[in-house]
């Protein structure tokens, strides 16, 4: 992430001394630190209704008895968490959300299933194979219909938006069990945490 | 039929969900209203938890829109890009959709209504915007939520998915719509 991060800054800079748009960029900066913050806050408001609504359901035993109903899946995809782990129903709801284009539920519940994971990992400033996979599944995030684009379709006057519903769904498939594969594939290849190793190189493959 | 059907449960599945959550929370005699303040008090606090990373992208994102950079990049891979019959006003879509949910969705409606919403360009630009989550975005909000500085291989299998549903979206598009 260090690099990536950099490399986009980077880029921006000199495209911007190429095309003269220094203005713009600084005046990006500022703009766009403002949408952080505006987002961040935006997010607070329906975060707290479904963490409220995710706590009823982990206390009555609702999570627990989608974890149970969905351990062998669960043991296949997250083979580091426990039995009747709540992880497993939050991830599930998480997912849930997601085929449903219900971001703003969505992102709650994977955060929940995050929270859960972190009790599992053994090092808590680095993902665990567990978390992500969890992450591959959301940066996929297959979903049955995009209602956002079919409405920008519709709002610019097309006659048969729901047209791409089906290859929209091919693709999102493709990608999330392409996803899935790689992030399983590389978990293998990927070096194992450290744990309890400080003083080591920051970089470790990121 | 299919898509009535969705389009139901899409609408009934939040009011479902909070119906069943608090039936079974009462049913099984839970305080569902203390439960419920319990809960949500951690809403602002993840949202403070995540907010410097959310800084970190969503400003480096825009520094890149306002660069300049991808009328450099559409220049540059003209040639490329028309050979594979890609329209070269699909490539900031192909870039920003793993950067930026908002902004990717500006870029569409201009693509939308520039060429027309039953053009080849906008059924292309509509797949991969609809298929596609932003990967940075979620990184960034997921691992900060609990503090995550090493990504490890979730970020390189993001990204390599992130290419895949775009070669998978150019064939499908090719497909059936040229």
């Amino acid at each position: 992430m260090n690099y990536i991060w950099f490399f986009i800054i980077l880029i921006s800079i000199i495209s911007a001394a190429y095309t003269g748009r220094i203005n713009d960029v600084v005046n990006a900066i500022m703009k766009g630190a403002q949408t952080s913050v505006e987002v961040a806050l935006y997010l607070a408001g329906i975060m707290a209704f479904w963490l409220g609504i995710m706590k009823i359901a982990e206390k009555s035993g609702l999570v627990a008895g989608i974890s149970r109903l969905l351990t062998p899946v669960a043991k296949k995809l997250f083979p580091d968490v426990p039995k009747d782990n709540p992880a497993i129903g939050d991830i599930a709801m998480n997912f849930s959300a997601n085929a449903f284009g219900l971001s703003n539920a969505a992102t709650p519940m994977g955060i929940k299933a995050m929270k859960e994971l972190q009790k599992l990992n053994k090092d808590k400033k680095s993902a665990s194979n567990d978390m992500c996979t969890l992450l591959a599944m959301n940066t996929a995030g297959w979903q049955l219909v995009p209602a956002t684009v079919i409405a920008v379709l519709v709002a610019n006057g097309s006659k048969n938006a729901t047209q791409i519903v089906f290859p929209t769904l091919i693709v999102t498939t493709i990608t999330f069990v392409s996803a899935i594969v790689i992030v399983k594939v590389l978990e293998k290849i990927s070096p194992a945490q450290k744990i309890k190793v400080k003083g080591d190189e920051e970089r470790e493959n990121d | 039929m299919i898509k009535t059907a969705i389009d139901l449960i899409s609408l009934w599945l939040i009011p479902a969900i909070i119906l069943v959550v608090l039936l079974w929370g009462v049913i099984k005699k839970i305080p569902v209203y203390e439960t419920f303040i319990d809960g949500a008090k951690d809403g602002l606090k993840v949202s403070v938890d995540i907010l410097p990373y959310l800084i970190a992208i969503i400003v480096a994102v825009s520094m890149l829109r306002a660069s300049g950079f991808f009328e450099i990049a559409q220049q540059l891979l003209a040639g490329i890009l028309d050979w594979l019959k890609i329209p070269v006003d699909v490539l900031p879509v192909m870039f920003v959709r793993s950067l930026s949910g908002s902004a990717v969705l500006g870029l569409f409606s201009e693509i939308a209504s520039n060429f027309g919403p039953d053009s080849y360009t906008t059924k292309l630009a509509a797949i991969m915007v609809g298929s596609s989550e932003t990967t940075f975005y979620v990184l960034a909000v997921y691992f900060g939520s609990v503090g995550i500085k090493k990504f490890r291989h979730a970020l390189l299998a993001g990204i390599l998915a992130d290419i895949i549903g775009i070669i998978a979206a150019v064939g499908v598009a090719r497909w059936l719509f040229l």
